[in-house]
């Protein structure tokens, strides 16, 4: 059993990373072959070279957009949890409120972005697009799972007479867990796309600190090798906020519902 | 006594609640009850016996609350009895993220117990179904009849009067249905609570009850009122005797009515 274990774990970690090795081997190997300038495309050691050269520059910058993020993750969070239960209280409020949350979400926010820059700070409004797109998909995937209780646990709880409040916290909530973790892990990866997108915009008018003001400045100047390492940290952060949230929903999850048990398997 | 005769022997006893002229119509206009009398005795395993679509969990969400009748009357003993009603569903229905011990605490939790005070009425349920070791496993770790233990020890840590069962062992294979019977039996000998059970079995329904009534899916016409002996002893040889055979018998020409009623 142990060793079952230990193969799944292997196979886990083992294959994909193995993947992502061959292709920056790969990708060495062809700019190296080909003599391709690192202006046209920088070989992964390069990247490397730059990441450590230019660490104070980027990682700062990498707080700061990690900071927004994770402030913008929170927001969305918690108002997406707080309307998901309010839509759940009544159809009423679900169609007065969710027209504009749709509303909110089909609109790109690379259009709003601009938009927000002039009312708002630039700090303020990367925050405020960061939270936009991270909104959705925490208010949707919480409802669902909101109003997705099994019928038989709903005429259980209805037989010993229980009170909205505990159909809530004994039923309704832990039935919802499952979607509210889906719903997070794309949230907390669409909070980050939110505050680069929207610090693009801050960029392209000149103001900014992030790690997507860095790219900007790095394609004015040119210096592609910085583009790349930036974009570098970008994905990891990515990878690492999507990792994060599915461990949690693994540890949640682990032992009772399907997704997790999936994973055992 | 034969199986015959004692419908009428019971008819005397006193019932914990009663349906009058109990009609139930869907909002798409199906009609799954229509004029439907019943009286639930106390302390008999009464087993609701018929084809799919005749009413029989109905009839069960009728008494139990969970739905309101559109015409005609539900009258009960006492209240107290109306508000304590155990439950167990066609499937097990537990909590899939709560242990056993907490899957049956729930009933005790919702009513304002605490678990420190609820712990001793647990324990007690989980040990009438032989769980008791298994408290802090959570569903999918169980079999399917240990799943259903787990569902009656949770029907039963309210100690009801009244237990009504839908179908609660339709899924299980013979083996496990077969221990499941014995223990019911076990329990209503140790409890002596009401049963009301509703079973497409008439084999099972021979075994477990004290009374058994055949509906039809016309609107849940009752096609016979069967009383069984509730002195004889319910082991493999009663399996095999003659009065068991009698009442399978007497079931199951009941239910073939009940099944050509149903056919267009």
């Amino acid at each position: 059993m142990i060793h079952k274990r230990q193969s799944i774990q292997w196979r886990d970690i083992g294959v994909p990373f193995g993947v992502f090795l061959a292709t920056l081997a790969l990708w060495e190997g062809l700019v190296r072959w080909k003599n391709i300038p690192p202006y046209i495309l920088p070989a992964p050691s390069v990247i490397l070279a730059t990441l450590i050269q230019d660490r104070e520059l980027l990682f700062s910058s990498l707080l700061v957009t990690l900071g927004v993020t994770f402030e913008a993750f929170v927001i969305a969070t918690v108002c997406g949890v707080a309307l998901a239960l309010l839509i759940a209280q009544s159809k009423w409020l679900e169609r007065a409120l969710l027209p504009f949350a749709i509303a909110l979400q089909v609109t790109p926010v690379i259009a709003i972005a601009p938009l927000l820059l002039v009312y708002l700070q630039p700090g303020n409004a990367v925050l405020v697009c960061a939270f936009l797109v991270a909104f959705f998909p925490i208010l949707s995937n919480t409802s669902l799972g909101l109003a997705s209780v099994d019928f038989g646990l709903r005429d259980l709880f209805d037989l010993y007479h229980a009170s909205p409040w505990q159909k809530l916290i004994y039923l309704r909530l832990p039935s919802a867990l499952p979607q509210f973790l889906t719903g997070l892990r794309i949230g907390g990866g669409l909070a980050l796309v939110g505050a680069i997108v929207a610090e693009l915009a801050a960029g392209a008018s000149g103001q900014g600190t992030g790690l997507a003001y860095r790219i900007v400045e790095a394609g004015f100047r040119l210096d592609i090798p910085r583009m790349f390492a930036a974009l570098a940290l970008i994905s990891l952060s990515g990878l690492a906020i999507y990792g994060a949230l599915a461990a949690l929903s693994h540890v949640l999850l682990r032992g009772w519902h399907e997704s997790a048990r999936a994973q055992d398997a | 006594m034969t199986a015959f005769d004692l419908a009428d022997a019971q008819g005397t006893a006193q019932a914990l609640v009663s349906l009058r002229a109990v009609g139930k119509t869907f909002p798409s206009g199906l009609v799954a009850l229509a004029d439907y009398d019943l009286d639930v005795r106390a302390g008999e395993t009464l087993t609701l016996l018929g084809p799919s679509g005749c009413g029989k969990s109905t009839v069960l969400r009728l008494i139990a609350g969970l739905a309101d009748p559109t015409a005609g009357s539900i009258d009960w003993r006492t209240p107290r009895i109306e508000n304590n009603i155990g439950f167990v569903f066609q499937d097990a229905t537990l909590l899939p993220w709560a242990s056993v011990f907490d899957n049956v605490f729930l009933p005790l939790r919702l009513a304002g117990l605490s678990r420190q005070a609820a712990t001793a009425r647990v324990n007690e349920a989980l040990a009438h179904v032989g769980l008791l070791e298994f408290s802090r496993a959570l569903p999918r770790e169980l079999s399917g009849g240990m799943r259903m233990r787990c569902a009656i020890a949770r029907a039963l840590v309210t100690r009801p009067a009244l237990i009504m069962m839908d179908e609660p062992f339709a899924a299980l294979d013979e083996v496990t249905r077969f221990k499941l019977n014995d223990d019911l039996l076990t329990l209503k000998r140790r409890l002596g609570a009401t049963i009301v059970f509703v079973t497409h079995s008439v084999f099972e329904a021979a075994y477990l009850s004290t009374r058994i009534v055949v509906m039809s899916r016309r609107a849940g016409r009752i096609i016979d009122d069967i009383g069984i002996d509730p002195e004889l002893a319910r082991d493999d040889d009663y399996r095999t005797s003659k009065s068991f055979a009698d009442i399978c018998r007497r079931g199951s020409l009941a239910l073939r009515v009940a099944i050509e009623e149903a056919t267009p």
